[in-house]
């Protein structure tokens, strides 16, 4: 089992969503996030004054989904979120040890 | 029997007022006074919409801290102005100031008239006036003035500021009695406000850099200028204080000005900056809005255009140049754009006021006349606005330092630090549940 964590950009959510929904992946969780990578910030201006914005929002999704479809996910992700310019975002991929279905109280990979 | 006499001579007194103007007239005009009526409604609505403007402009911790302060100027100016506020700014006094002959607006009757209006009209209209002046300082403070002393400084600031300017050029006092034109109110209102916002930021020092914070609203910003702007009609047009073609006129150069400035000021930050905002669109029809104040009653609808791309020019450099320059932290740019955009306007109906609109009894401007009426005449608009930019500045450096001495001024680093919204006020601006996961089925 692994968790897949996708930052990607976030006019990039629904079609990330819909691609990981045509895969068969069961649930997601989306969070909004800030952060920053290559990505360096951008510059607003009030009235003259300069404000540095280096925190950007992105949006993140988390999937746990099955060794066997990670590649399958991630290429999908990367797919449909990819624009080709700095800012398109990372996938990290990390083991899970175990889920537990907190309704029926079923683990492992029943409970994905 | 003492009291019935009392209440006599004044009614006496104040018929010797008013007879003057109105009585030995026709008496009460109804279209007038529905009119002012109606404008005195629509000023008091700019109090609000000044909030928005500002609240929009304020960082996000300190948004209802900046909306409360300009709501309180309605609940304790209106107060001021009925206890002794209308009766030193317009009850007979000296050169400087009013008398106290209508405290507690004592002695006046449904009855009584001020021109063709009831003077009650006349005491709610002004009293509009006075409350967003206080209200307009306010926006240099964001996020540093104690509550506590907002709530003191505001009835000072009325009555050992607001009050004796306003005698001076509305309520007989000598810039009237010398012929400073000020149609409704570049200097009694703005720079007023705008050298008393100078005065009160140095006094509370500058802000902490971490805590300068982007607008938090832009949005809301341009719906406190919509109403600005709304308001803004029966505070130029109802300054004729009467339903007349002049009015009308005063409508027509305040809605060109404000149009020229507002666009005028994002032209500049277009050239200037790459970008055109929304809060330099917002920021330019304010700064349109005033500049045509002291000028609205007296100049041609093409001298209107001019005003409007001097106050859009002058204010956005003043805001965004002078500033940063001079190192005073006045928040929301009430001295760029009042204290300048009022000078611009002050100093501008000495070169466009015509006889056109003033009637043959006025005077042509330099740049309508070419001729020594029109230097006599700018003359005075610099006396004009050099007295109130030195007076309101010195007075309100009083003021502030009473406060400071009494109730204390600025609040502490760690309310600062936490947002004056929780930390004075145990409220916050936002409470938003964000999760814009959903999308449209189609």
């Amino acid at each position: 089992m692994k968790k897949v964590e996708a930052i990607v950009r976030d006019e990039k959510l629904s079609v990330a969503k819909e691609a990981l929904k045509a895969l068969g992946v069961a649930g997601m969780t989306v969070t909004e996030v800030k952060g920053h990578g290559t990505q360096k910030g951008i510059t607003e201006v009030y009235r003259g004054r300069q404000y540095a914005v280096d925190l950007l929002p992105k949006i993140k999704i988390e999937a746990v989904v099955d060794d066997k479809d990670v590649k399958k996910v991630t290429d999908a992700i990367c797919e449909v979120s990819r624009t080709g310019s700095i800012g398109d975002g990372k996938i990290f991929v990390s083991s899970v040890d175990e889920i537990i279905r907190i309704r029926t109280g079923e683990t492992g990979e029943k409970a994905i | 029997m003492s009291r019935i006499s009392y209440v006599f001579i004044l009614m006496f007194v104040l018929m010797a007022i008013s007879s003057q103007t109105a009585w030995a007239q026709d008496g009460l005009d109804t279209g007038d006074n529905a009119w002012i009526l109606t404008s005195s409604a629509l000023v008091l609505l700019m109090t609000p919409g000044l909030a928005f403007f500002y609240g929009g402009m304020s960082s996000v911790k300190n948004i209802n801290n900046m909306i409360m302060m300009v709501f309180l100027c309605m609940c304790l100016a209106s107060v001021q102005w009925v206890f002794w506020g209308y009766s030193l700014s317009f009850s007979e006094g000296n050169w400087m100031i009013g008398g106290l002959s209508t405290v507690g607006l004592h002695g006046i009757t449904p009855e009584s008239l001020s021109g063709t209006i009831s003077e009650y009209t006349f005491v709610a209209f002004q009293a509009t006036f006075a409350i967003i002046t206080v209200g307009l300082i306010l926006g240099a403070v964001e996020g540093r003035m104690k509550f506590g002393a907002c709530a003191l400084f505001i009835p000072l600031w009325a009555t050992a500021v607001y009050d004796p300017v306003c005698h001076w050029v509305w309520g007989g006092g000598w810039a009237g009695n010398i012929g400073i034109l000020d149609f409704a109110g570049g200097t009694v209102v703005h720079i007023n406000s705008g050298a008393a916002a100078l005065a009160l930021c140095l006094v509370l020092g500058r802000r902490k850099a971490a805590n300068i914070r982007p607008p938090a609203n832009v949005p809301m910003i341009a719906l406190g200028a919509g109403l600005l702007w709304f308001g803004w009609f029966g505070f130029n047009a109802g300054s004729e204080l009467a339903a007349d073609g002049r009015a009308a006129f005063a409508w027509v150069v305040t809605n060109t000005c404000t149009a020229t400035a507002a666009f005028t000021w994002v032209v500049c930050e277009w050239l200037h900056r790459g970008k055109p905002t929304l809060l330099g669109l917002a920021s330019g029809a304010v700064a349109g809005l005033v500049a045509i104040t002291p000028a609205s009653g007296f100049v041609g609808p093409l001298g209107s255009i001019q005003i409007g791309i001097m106050a859009g020019v002058g204010c956005y450099f003043a805001s965004v140049k002078m500033k940063a320059a001079l190192g005073y932290d006045d928040a929301l740019d009430v001295v760029g754009v009042h204290g300048i955009g009022g000078t611009i306007g002050a100093f501008a109906t000495g070169l466009y006021c015509t006889k056109m609109v003033m009637g043959p009894d006025g005077v042509d401007g330099f740049f309508i006349g070419w001729g020594a009426e029109g230097i006599t005449q700018l003359g005075k608009q610099c006396i004009g606005f050099l007295s109130t930019w030195a007076y309101a500045f010195v007075a309100t450096l009083a003021v502030a330092y009473v406060v400071k001495a009494t109730v204390g001024l600025r609040t502490t680093e760690e309310q600062e630090n936490t947002g004056l919204d929780l930390a004075l006020h145990g409220e916050a601006g936002y409470c938003l549940e964000t999760a814009p996961v959903g999308n449209l089925k189609s």
